[in-house]
């Protein structure tokens, strides 16, 4: 597999509803932007193909939505196909442009993404997700997306005392840098208090521990060497990929050991921790395991410089921070208390606000991320966001993580800059 | 002369919640004739106040929510019963749901674990709130008189 790189991104702002565009003119306006940026040297003619994702069927009436979005964006006659994995879908989709450049198929793809969750009311859109659970055993008696995370938490909070607190430090964490984030559907800085106080929706999950649902698009242009060289002057190179999955019914997941990454032993772990259960995400670590392998990474506390991560719900922030192995199994409540994912920490986590501030308009989610972590190694956050209060500083390897169901399907890329 | 060709006025106009941008309600609705196919058993046993699992007789695997092939060896199981008293695993209350649950909320979902079954079940626990709700609690099942031929016809509430 050949190297491969993205040149450029764009987001359409991440909003409860976009009232004047349809998803096919939302993802126009993220490409343009995204050619925008590469100052016109790359134009439609010279895409060889693209990878479109969108998750729901459901939230609006038409089917085959990416036929449409290829012919919209003046792609025809190129050939394009639709992925789809729940709430990884735009991970996925990443990853599979990355598959066909590296191949050799392409020199240019595009990976486009979006939804539209706008069309029904906030419980059909529940209802919606929750028919990605079983819907035989799992859906019929009452099983949702904030209730099977609800139920995760609760057994970590068992098995390691994770705390209430510790979630809404995400929140507020993740909440208030999305303030400078003008792609970021919510700009509210909320207190611990605000978190601690927002109504429960499923114990202990509360209001402010949730994402919302959203209208929005994202779009990013990856490249083969020689490609890149030609049209881009800072191209990011894609140095790890890794995918995993696990149980569609979380009810299944086997009780057995943790699958060690090279800085973790054996006597970091009890007998008794019973891996995974429902406590933790073992498609996340089988991700992170192959990532890190591709990428040369040892010590991803210490190798990376900033993450993006999904933080559908802030627990599975927290659960993302140990199947990640910046900290041990049981460690994510201590390592947001010490500060380590913040803005000023060691390793700033979801510095664009993720998922619970930006919106998660599921299709684009995961090349939102894309897009935002390419302009933090490109050191260009204060370009595209207008201000420099999110760019770390001399970033240099970034991840990306995308995630489906009660962890169905895990993605995790790395990014370089060279 | 024959009259022209022409299509037939509609009754009922348009619902519209909007002019600019025009937004108009639209209908789908679906019935499904949905086959539970190797499944079935299962229901079957719910019915008769049985709650049957997945047993792999190469493995010794037991799983509590049914899989006709085995995930481990790749060989078919065997139904078996489930002992009808469990334990809280883990658990929530639901205070917002999917649409069609909305009406039942605030309602209280476990995963059930069970003595010598490997996996767990995911249900309804009824009868039980916060506080009293709690990992570790001994449950028991209970079976609606009247099938519903869904996983809805088996609940669990407070063994003791």
């Amino acid at each position: 597999m050949r190297p491969v790189y993205v040149i450029a991104g764009g987001i359409t702002k991440f909003a409860k509803a976009h009232a004047d565009k349809d998803f096919r003119l939302m993802v126009k306006e993220a490409l343009d932007y995204a050619l925008g940026d590469l100052g016109g040297k790359l134009t439609v003619a010279e895409i060889d193909g693209s990878v479109i994702s969108y998750f729901s069927d459901h939230f609006t009436y038409q089917l085959k939505a990416g036929a449409m979005v290829q012919d919209f964006v003046g792609l025809c006659p190129k050939p394009h196909v639709r992925i789809e994995g729940g709430g990884a879908t735009g991970g996925l989709c990443f990853q599979q442009a990355w598959e066909s450049v590296a191949s050799g198929r392409y020199e240019v793809a595009a990976a486009m993404g979006f939804e539209t969750m706008s069309h029904v009311e906030t419980a059909k859109g529940n209802e919606f997700i929750a028919l990605a659970s079983d819907t035989n055993f799992d859906f019929p008696v009452g099983g949702y997306y904030n209730g099977y995370y609800a139920m995760m938490v609760v057994r970590h909070m068992h098995e390691f005392g994770t705390t209430e607190e510790q979630l809404a430090r995400i929140a507020v964490k993740n909440h208030n840098n999305a303030c400078h984030n003008p792609y970021a559907q919510e700009h509210l800085a909320l207190t611990l208090e605000d978190v601690l106080r927002s109504e429960y929706i499923a114990w202990p999950l509360k209001r402010h521990d949730i994402c919302v649902m959203s209208d929005g698009a994202a779009v990013c242009i990856l490249a083969s060497e020689k490609a890149a060289k030609k049209f881009c002057a800072n191209p990011i190179r894609i140095a790890g990929i890794g995918a995993g999955s696990d149980c569609m019914r979380f009810a299944d997941r086997p009780h057995g050991p943790v699958p060690l990454l090279p800085h973790e032993k054996k006597s970091d772990y009890s007998s008794n921790l019973k891996y995974p259960g429902v406590h933790s995400f073992r498609a996340g670590r089988m991700a992170a395991m192959a990532a890190y392998k591709m990428a040369g990474i040892d010590h991803p506390l210490e190798d990376l410089d900033i993450i993006e991560l999904h933080d559908a719900y802030s627990s599975s922030e927290l659960q993302t921070y140990e199947d990640l192995g910046l900290c041990k199994y049981g460690g994510g409540g201590r390592f947001i208390e010490e500060g380590h994912s913040t803005l000023q920490g060691e390793l700033p986590v979801n510095p664009s606000g993720g998922l619970l501030a930006c919106g998660h308009p599921v299709g684009a989610t995961g090349l939102m991320q894309a897009v935002t972590t390419l302009w933090q190694l490109q050191h260009s956050i204060p370009k595209h966001f207008g201000n420099d209060r999110l760019q770390v500083k001399q970033a240099k390897r970034g991840l990306i993580h995308s995630h489906a169901g009660t962890g169905t399907y895990v993605t995790v890329t790395i990014l370089e800059r060279p | 002369m024959p009259p022209e060709p022409r299509l037939p006025e509609v009754e009922r106009g348009t619902e519209v919640f909007a002019v600019d941008p025009l937004t108009v309600r639209v209908h789908f609705e679906v019935d499904y004739i949905h086959s539970l196919k190797q499944d079935t058993p299962f229901f079957h046993g719910l019915a008769r106040r049985k709650l049957l699992g997945s047993h792999c007789a190469k493995c010794g695997y037991k799983f509590a929510t049914p899989r006709v092939q085995c995930m481990y060896c790749g060989g078919p199981t065997q139904w078996f019963e489930l002992p009808l008293v469990g334990r809280v695993h883990s658990w929530t209350v639901c205070y917002f749901a999917a649409q069609e649950f909305l009406k039942e909320v605030p309602f209280t979902l476990v995963l059930v674990e069970f003595d010598g079954v490997d996996t767990l079940f995911l249900s309804r626990l009824v009868g039980v709130e916060r506080p009293e709700v709690r990992i570790g609690l001994k449950i028991k099942a209970k079976f609606r008189r009247k099938a519903t031929w869904s996983v809805r016809d088996i609940y669990f509430v407070r063994a003791d």
